[in-house]
């Protein structure tokens, strides 16, 4: 602990990250280079398709490159932003990542489409519609833990919440009752792990754990022994309608990625705002972040240290809960077994790489649900890469990101630590 | 005059322990009540029970006359109680609004903070009674004393008329302390009433209207502060007569142990904390570190320890040139390190005590053969220090959780002094505990340094820096202001260099 | 706290040994009360769901410890006549239970290895199956060893598979903080798909089916008696793989770090230990344990390797370890009762339309049981006895 000036610059490491960053630039300038321009036929052109066949939105001309120009063009920015970097240094880090990520994906799509068209515009709408469950999964991990109860088990929650959205809502053949079933159910697990944490004083990722072998072993039980049994009856509710914003869904790009979808994603857009008001700007957040920071304190102040763990916990429950109905009943209207396939635990690294801060959960979110989308677009491209490699993507970017390299965020300080009076 | 608190039969039990036993407290109206007892007494207890985070098991409280229960902090504030804790419940991420208003939030709208609101009431209160802070300065970067202000603040936002302070002084330069005792007379100025827990007799008496005596759970007595003595009050807090003084003869000062040269550190999150700093020690002598904590002091020791690695800076280390500064290394040349938090660095708590008596050296002979552990030798090796060192404990099999603050240390002690040393390095040697085990420690220390080990010893209480050192050194703001002959400094010369104050050219370091 | 009087001690003697008799009395009587609330809760799910509880457990007894008059009556033959089929078959649901129990050790000393040592590896699933498919790869690509040779091999293949694939998390963890939990999760998900990749491409026999040729006879573990009987080596390879890391954990000074570095991470840093190569090194054991599992399935059971290889035996380990109280023996314990739990559920399903993911509720059931005593004690008006929690893992990396 010090009493001095937190701010202050340590020239030496600034110093180190700035010429990593400058090397990381030029290498990925090369990397484009051999990997792809070398690979890219002269004169072959690239087309970006930026029209959504079935959206509202106006039409406007698709995208047209050069595909080898591009590719060198890419390397070239990359290369030159290195260099400069190495010579003069850039502060924002967050922007020298920006420029890696976009030249090597700009280079990498130019050359996997080349002599084909490849739909730009349908691949963000896909992206924000594929970071939605991943992003509620992040949403409930950052109010859990602003309270400083970590929830490992969003896995589990947003699995018996996908099945019981898809029997309810197929039972009495009414999506919203099925949506309202799978909020509640989130709430009350995750209630059970608060219950266990808090009361029981049970370690947090042990709980967690049980709780996501518990979802998949009950889900897996209820799935073979009726669902498959009954699958008209039981495991086929059909999906959320789209719902589409009239007018500003006729905006181009943006309009079909942002106003043309069902009604849980915009739910999840809605949480972003409320919660990022909720934790910074009202009595509650105030407490929350108290009892996340230094549960002593707020207790000593008359806060119910407890009660707010509580209820932050559970409303992370019902966001997850939230979640998990968008596997069923916001996607495909029916239920498999281990369908969330790991995107509970995605989200949390979503929730780590946006510093537990909802917009900042999200915007991470986004990349996942980029990385998802481009994956099955290249698939559709036949890109010569095994489709089990590009589904590795987002789990290696996930441990890549938790490694802090990029970004190291710091959780609330009593995270994970039970309180006791 | 009124009685605007009383304690009446307040007894509280933990398992094992009696933590307060039967006792009566009175605080008058527009006074200073004081209550002193060495740590253990049961002064933080009781007052825990006062401000509603403790159940007392038999008992009354009584303010203004009138029983009352005090079930939660809420009650407590309600009753206008209000405590300044010993280690402050401040949130560091948060602006001093922020904290302040945590639990009592105005709002706009009936949704949203209205900071304005508490930072304009925050300012009033700092005019009021001279408690000038920023508002919306972040707490992670306020010096202690100021932050001690905040915590003032916080109370009297509450509209609290009795204030409890809980070792207040602790962490303040011998200045600051002045400065408090200033704002507490404010306090008292405009009607308010205060208890003021400590160990610190001068303080006592410098400071009370009346003091109580706390000794083992119990009131020992009461005594106006005209008839007290240090001698009195000491004898009262620990049940017999103490010696203030530690007998030494003069140090016998040989060859240097450990030469520091321009040391730069940097703390886990990577700010400069200790900022060029050169000194030695040698052999048979104790060099003093004092400083408000907080200062550098702390990653002084765990870079010479290799607890944190060095920025810059050179390390000699018995006439060799250290490079790495690893724990084993150092370790291996022969020094023993009293580490500044005992539970988180110095045992390990679930261990059985026969393992933390070899924690350090596990891995030779004759505790290991090969990577094969020898628990006969291990077993004997732990009993031998238990009676030597005088640890009370039921067997050597037990946890060393279950042991007392005291003992815990002593077992350290134990390990540290039972391999061959050249140089201690001891960090708040005796932080938390009880008199006699503060003697015994010292004691200790003492005996070592005539055995002629050169001694580095690091502590924000300036009695012990006072009273065991031969030189002293004090640190501010990660550098040392100045390195003084133990014989010729006073209290008040050390504590303005404490506060970053070169008396010799008056001007202030930053 | 203040300097408390000690009791004489005369007194402390007997009563610390009344005290550690009554733990150890606690020790078994919590798991025990565990599984049987698992159970319990496991029969109300199976009743809810519409079956016979009886009809359902019948089997789950039957399919795992055989049914006595059919053993009595194969023994009876037996003797009678020497035709041992009616005996064989009589037995063959116990031996059956302990094939199943065989990898549960071993994965099962690979969580709690890492509990130990502060980690907790999810991961024992994704590194059973690298273990697998390296013992695979070893077992059929190299041929003309003899078997003492190419048995090993194999064995150490698994090993080192499982080894390596656990040493990332553990790498990641020491050096950079990253939470293991997350990250063994994320390498479970990777070999899941490498192995899709291998299973279909590299790896693949001749043939239709995603899975791998059968491996030569010289890699095979030998089984004791003659088919059906499955009951191999493995078993006794895993006892005594139980034992050796018994020895390890509490009669070495390796054990004595990963133990410190586990109870107190800093007090271990400052007595001279380096925690990032313990992370590394229990990680890349506790990987190595799990990839041991895989191989004894490959190499004394199955002979070959396909899709869903890992059958959940990797999560079932963590139940397994925390049943066990991370202690080596404990482990064994429990790894005997979920192989006869999971061997006797394929009983209960063929029979009574149970489906085996029972067992993993059932099993969830028990962690949080362990996980949480007080709700047994609550439960079973059990008098708390103080014991000291430990923390068996930590927040995002500090």
């Amino acid at each position: 602990m010090t009493n001095t000036n937190i701010q202050q610059i340590n020239p030496k490491s600034a110093k180190r990250t700035q010429i990593i960053y400058g090397f990381v630039l030029i290498v990925v300038g090369l990397l484009i280079y051999l990997l792809f321009g070398l690979n890219t036929e002269a004169g072959v052109l690239t087309t970006f398709g930026l029209n959504l066949a079935s959206s509202q939105a106006i039409k406007i001309p698709d995208l047209v490159l050069p595909a080898l120009t591009t590719v060198y063009l890419m390397a070239a920015i990359a290369v030159f932003i290195g260099a400069y970097q190495l010579a003069r240094g850039i502060r924002s880090t967050g922007a020298l990542i920006g420029v890696i990520a976009f030249t090597f994906v700009v280079a990498f799509l130019a050359w996997a489409a080349q002599d084909k068209s490849f739909n730009l515009a349908g691949m963000l709408s896909s992206t924000l519609v594929r970071a939605t469950p991943i992003a509620l999964a992040a949403l409930c991990g950052v109010i859990s833990e602003r309270s400083a109860v970590i929830n490992i088990g969003i896995e589990g929650i947003m699995l018996i919440a996908a099945q019981v959205a898809v029997v309810t809502a197929s039972i009495t053949n009414n999506l919203y009752v099925g949506l309202i079933a799978a909020i509640v159910v989130g709430g009350l697990v995750a209630a059970f792990h608060a219950f266990l944490v808090i009361r029981f004083k049970v370690d947090q990722t042990v709980s967690s754990v049980a709780i996501n072998i518990f979802g998949a072993g009950i889900t897996s039980f209820i799935s073979s022994r009726f669902l498959q049994t009954a699958t008209d009856t039981l495991n086929n509710s059909g999906t959320f309608p789209i719902i589409t914003i009239p007018g500003l869904s006729k905006i181009p790009i943006i309009g079909p990625m942002l106003f043309e979808n069902n009604i849980i994603i915009y739910m999840m857009v809605l949480l972003v705002i409320v919660m990022h008001i909720t934790l910074f700007h009202t009595p509650w957040g105030l407490r929350t972040r108290a009892v996340g920071e230094h549960p002593k304190a707020a207790d000593t102040l008359g806060i119910n240290v407890y009660f707010v763990r509580y209820v932050n916990v559970i409303i992370g429950g019902m966001i997850a809960g939230l979640g998990g109905a968008y596997f069923t009943i916001g996607s495909v209207g029916r239920f498999d077994e281990i369908m969330t396939s790991g995107k509970g635990f995605i989200g949390l690294a979503a929730m780590i790489f946006g510093k537990w801060n909802p917009i900042g959960a999200f915007t991470s979110s986004l990349i996942f649900g980029f990385a998802d989308s481009l994956q099955v677009k290249l698939q559709i491209l036949r890109v010569p890469i095994p489709s089990e490699f590009l589904l590795m993507a987002p789990y290696i970017v996930t441990m890549i990101i938790l490694t802090g390299v990029v970004g190291r965020a710091i959780p609330p300080a009593a995270d994970g630590q039970p309180y006791e009076k | 005059m009124t009685n605007v608190l009383e304690l009446r039969g307040i007894t509280k039990r933990f398992p094992g322990v009696l933590a307060n036993d039967k006792i009566d407290i009175t605080l008058r109206e527009g006074k200073i009540l004081a209550l002193l007892g060495e740590n253990g007494a049961g002064k933080t207890t009781l007052m825990n029970i006062l401000y509603g985070l403790y159940k007392p098991d038999e008992g009354q409280i009584l303010v203004r006359g009138k029983e009352v229960t005090i079930h939660s902090p809420n009650d407590a504030i309600e009753r206008g109680i209000g405590m300044v804790h010993q280690h402050f419940m401040l949130v560091p991420v948060m602006t001093v609004t922020e904290n302040v208003m945590l639990g009592v939030e105005p709002t706009k709208n009936g949704i949203f903070l209205d900071k304005e609101k508490v930072a304009k009431r925050i300012r009033e209160i700092s005019d009021q009674y001279g408690l000038a802070v920023d508002p919306t300065a972040y707490i992670k970067d306020l010096p202690v004393g100021i932050q001690q202000r905040v915590e003032i603040i916080k109370v009297l936002y509450r509209q609290a008329n009795i204030l409890i302070l809980d070792e207040p002084t602790a962490v303040l330069t011998p200045q600051e302390v002045d400065g408090l005792f200033q704002i507490l007379q404010t306090l008292i100025d405009k009607g308010k009433s205060i208890i003021f827990i400590t160990h610190k007799l001068k303080e006592v008496m410098h400071a009370a209207d009346d003091i109580t005596v706390l000794r083992l759970g119990r009131v020992v007595g009461s005594i106006d502060p005209k008839d007290a003595t240090p001698e009195i009050l000491a004898t009262m807090m620990v049940g017999r007569d103490v010696n203030l003084v530690v007998n030494k003869k003069a140090a016998q000062v040989k060859e240097v142990a450990l030469e520091v040269k321009d040391l730069f550190v940097r703390d886990e999150r990577q700010n400069l904390t200790v900022n060029g700093v050169s000194f030695e020690v040698r052999k048979g002598e104790v060099l003093g570190v004092a400083g408000v904590q907080g200062n550098g002091q702390t990653e002084l020791v765990y870079a010479l320890t290799g607890l944190l690695p060095l920025d810059s800076g050179q390390i000699t280390l018995l006439g060799e040139a250290i490079k790495h500064t690893t724990p084993r290394n150092i370790l291996e040349r022969g020094v023993a390190h009293i580490p500044e938090d005992r539970q988180r660095h110095g045992l390990i708590l679930s261990f059985p005590i026969h393992d933390n008596m070899m924690l350090c050296t596990y891995y030779k002979p004759p505790f290991a053969r090969g990577v094969s552990l020898q628990a006969k030798k291990i077993f004997s090796n732990a009993e031998e220090l238990v009676k030597q060192y005088d640890v009370r404990t039921p067997n050597i099999y037990v946890n060393a959780g279950t042991l007392s603050g005291g003992n815990q240390q002593k077992v350290i002690v134990a390990r540290e002094f039972s391999r061959p040393i050249q140089l201690l390095i001891a960090s708040q040697p005796t932080r938390g505990l009880d008199v006699g085990s503060i003697e015994y420690i010292h004691s200790r220390i003492i005996q070592k340094r005539d055995e002629g080990t050169g001694v580095l010893l690091v502590s924000s209480e300036l009695d012990e820096i006072l009273a065991l050192s031969d030189r002293i050194a004090v640190m501010y703001k990660g550098q040392i202001m100045d390195i003084l002959d133990a014989s010729k400094v006073n209290k008040e010369y050390l504590g303005l260099l404490m506060a970053g104050v070169h008396p010799t050219n008056t001007a202030t370091k930053n | 706290m203040s300097e408390t009087a000690t009791p004489k001690p005369t007194e402390t003697k007997k009563e610390e040994k009344d005290a550690r008799n009554s733990s150890i009395g606690q020790a078994l009587l919590i798991p025990s009360l565990a599984v049987l609330s698992g159970l319990i809760i496991g029969a109300i799910v199976i009743a809810v769901s519409g079956a016979n509880v009886f009809t359902a457990y019948g089997a789950l007894f039957t399919g795992s410890f055989g049914s006595p008059t059919e053993l009595i009556e194969g023994l009876r033959i037996f003797f009678a006549t020497g035709d041992n089929a009616s005996l064989v078959k009589a037995i063959y649901p116990f031996t059956e239970s302990l094939v199943t129990a065989t990898p549960y050790i071993f994965a099962g000393l690979s969580v709690a290895l890492g509990f130990r040592c502060g980690l907790f590896n999810i991961g024992a699933e994704g590194q059973f199956f690298i273990g697998a498919l390296c013992s695979a790869f070893v077992g059929y690509s190299i041929k003309g060893l003899p078997a003492y040779i190419h048995l090993p091999l194999a064995l150490l293949g698994g090993a080192a598979g499982g080894a390596f694939w656990g040493m990332i998390p553990g790498y990641l963890k020491a050096r950079f903080g990253a939470h293991e939990v997350v990250n063994t999760i994320m390498m479970n998900w990777i070999a899941f798909r490498l192995s899709d990749w291998l299973l279909n491409g590299p790896m693949k026999a001749s043939g239709f089916r995603p899975v791998t040729a059968n491996v030569l006879p010289t890699a095979e573990l030998p089984r004791f008696f003659a088919d059906p009987l499955r009951f191999n080596w493995g078993f006794v390879l895993a006892l005594i793989m139980a034992y050796a890391v018994y020895w390890l954990l509490f009669k070495t000074t390796i054990g004595f770090e990963i133990r410190s570095v586990g109870a107190n991470p800093d007090a271990s840093k400052y007595a001279g230990m380096n925690i990032i190569k313990n992370f590394v090194l229990v990680m890349a054991l506790a990987g190595g344990l799990a990839g041991l599992a895989g191989s004894s399935q490959v190499l004394g059971v199955d002979h070959w390797v396909g899709q869903g290889f890992s059958a959940g035996y990797g999560f079932d380990a963590i139940a397994l370890a925390l049943l066990g109280k991370s202690h080596p023996f404990g482990v064994v314990l429990a790894a005997l009762l979920f192989g006869f739990l999971r061997s006797g559920a394929t009983d209960m399903q063929s029979m009574a339309g149970i489906p085996i993911d029972i067992i993993s509720i059932i099993q969830g059931l028990v962690i949080i049981f362990i996980a949480a005593p007080d709700i047994i004690r609550w439960l079973y008006r059990i008098r708390s006895l103080k014991v000291e929690n430990t923390v068996l893992t930590r927040g995002w990396g500090k």
